[in-house]
């Protein structure tokens, strides 16, 4: 965990570097552009998180298992972070570019979906007193609210409207310079390593939390002192 | 057992919960009177101005039969669940999901189709041309069995917790939105001469994906809530 945190830390240092000092300023955008450092990886990160969660989700109801329903009520709240941030950012970036702080656009929107099914996913695990019935409950949620995780992705393609299209894909070339690029899958990188820390950190607490009557817990070193 | 999808269930559900709804009818009136109440608001909050009206008019009217759905989710399940019927429903031979399937139809009688009929009514308050209508009402019609079965998804997740009601509020709404966006984007399209096909098109897959798949969601939530 603290080489997650670490990775994560070195991770950000770098591709700010690479995107605040390395990459040129764009010729259409200014420097304005510079937000995509963050605005990018961010949007991706909140959309896998919610994939990531459901798939957890998935797992504990169909095993049964305590320790993935644990899983996915850890990601949901940097989940709820990283899509908070990308409307942010996002915001940030469309008021110089399209002089707007939003508009109602089929990405935006299902983003801020997105954002409403987090929270009803913590608000709902916070309502139930009962552990195991919350954890099976918010599994039912999550389940139900992945079919938004395709609309936001492909929202670009199917509705034209004024946000733009990917200018990253696995398949093609990138419609970018190879600069800004690499501060890009950085910055990325870093956001999936500070995800996996920050997740584990929680995932502790959780387990530590619910299990404190048990004997491996009052064992533990600093549980002792 | 030969009827191995309860289709007999699903019946006999029908017709005890439109018995029971007869039995309280204000149970089924309270929420249209909502409807009535706060659409006949609008006119009086924003203006009386024409052309404004018939502009929100689709708006104003998805929103309110949106609201007044989910106000009456928690009488979907709640009282079942209270006095135990629940429970023996999921001890019967028959299929839960198809008890469900029998509960939403049923919810939907009384109250989604209510509202849809009543719209066009209501409609006429907001000088809404003959066609734009038609258009509302056959939305409206494809529509509110969607919000009905994403709703009781809504009210097995919420079965017996404290603050259900807002509760349901926060996590059936973002799911609506999408019924919203195409509901009302029918009579709009429909309005500025595109053609509201397309718009219908994608509420009856919606209709269809969700009456497959909402029965399996909210059958699980109930075991749940039931465990």
């Amino acid at each position: 965990m603290p080489w997650f945190a670490a990775a994560a830390f070195c991770l950000t240092v770098a591709g700010l570097y690479v995107g605040f000092f390395m990459a040129p300023t764009d010729a259409q955008q200014g420097d304005g552009y510079r937000i995509i450092f963050l605005h990018v990886p961010v949007s991706w990160m909140s959309m896998f998180i919610y994939v990531v969660m459901a798939f957890w989700a998935a797992v504990g109801l169909i095993f049964n298992s305590r320790l993935s329903a644990m899983m996915a009520s850890a990601l949901a709240p940097t989940g709820a972070m990283f899509a908070f941030l990308s409307l942010w950012t996002g915001a940030l970036w469309g008021k110089p570019m399209w002089g707007t702080w939003w508009v109602w656009d089929a990405r935006l929107t299902s983003e801020l979906i997105l954002l409403f099914l987090y929270m009803g996913f913590m608000a709902l695990q916070s309502a139930i007193d009962d552990q195991r019935r919350a954890d099976k409950a918010g599994a039912v949620l999550a389940l139900v609210g992945v079919v938004n995780i395709p609309v936001i992705y492909f929202s670009v393609q199917w509705w034209n409207t004024l946000h733009q299209g990917a200018s990253v894909s696995l398949t093609q070339a990138p419609s970018m310079a190879t600069i800004m690029l690499i501060g890009m899958l950085l910055m990325a990188l870093a956001a999936w390593m500070y995800t996996i820390a920050v997740a584990l950190m929680r995932v502790r607490c959780i387990i530590l939390e619910r299990e404190y009557r048990t004997a491996w817990v009052n064992d533990l070193k600093e549980i002792r002192q | 057992m030969k009827d191995a999808f309860g289709l007999s269930a699903i019946y006999w559900i029908v017709h005890r919960e439109l018995k029971l709804t007869m039995r309280r009818k204000s149970d089924a009136i309270t929420p249209l009177l909502f409807f009535v109440i706060v659409t006949s608001l609008f006119p009086l909050s924003v203006g009386t101005d024409v052309e404004m009206l018939r502009r929100i008019a689709p708006g104003v009217l998805w929103v309110t039969a949106l609201l007044a759905t989910m106000l009456s989710l928690p009488r979907l399940f709640e009282q079942d669940y209270a006095d135990g019927t629940l429970e023996q429903l999921a001890l019967s031979p028959a299929p839960l999901s198809a008890m469900v399937v029998g509960k939403v139809v049923a919810y939907w009688l009384m109250t989604g189709l209510p509202l849809a009929l009543l719209a066009p009514l209501l409609a006429l308050q907001f000088y809404l041309p003959t066609t734009s209508i038609l258009i509302l009402a056959t939305t409206l019609l494809i529509g509110t069995p969607v919000l009905a079965l994403i709703g009781s998804i809504g009210a097995s997740l919420t079965l017996g917790l404290r603050g259900g009601g807002v509760l349901v509020a926060l996590l059936v709404l973002p799911l609506y939105v999408p019924v919203l966006i195409f509901g009302t984007g029918a009579v709009d399209a429909a309005a500025s001469g595109l053609g509201a096909t397309a718009n219908v098109s994608l509420l009856t897959a919606m209709l269809l994906v969700a009456g497959f798949f909402s029965p399996m969601a909210t059958t699980a939530a109930l075991r749940i809530a039931l465990e």
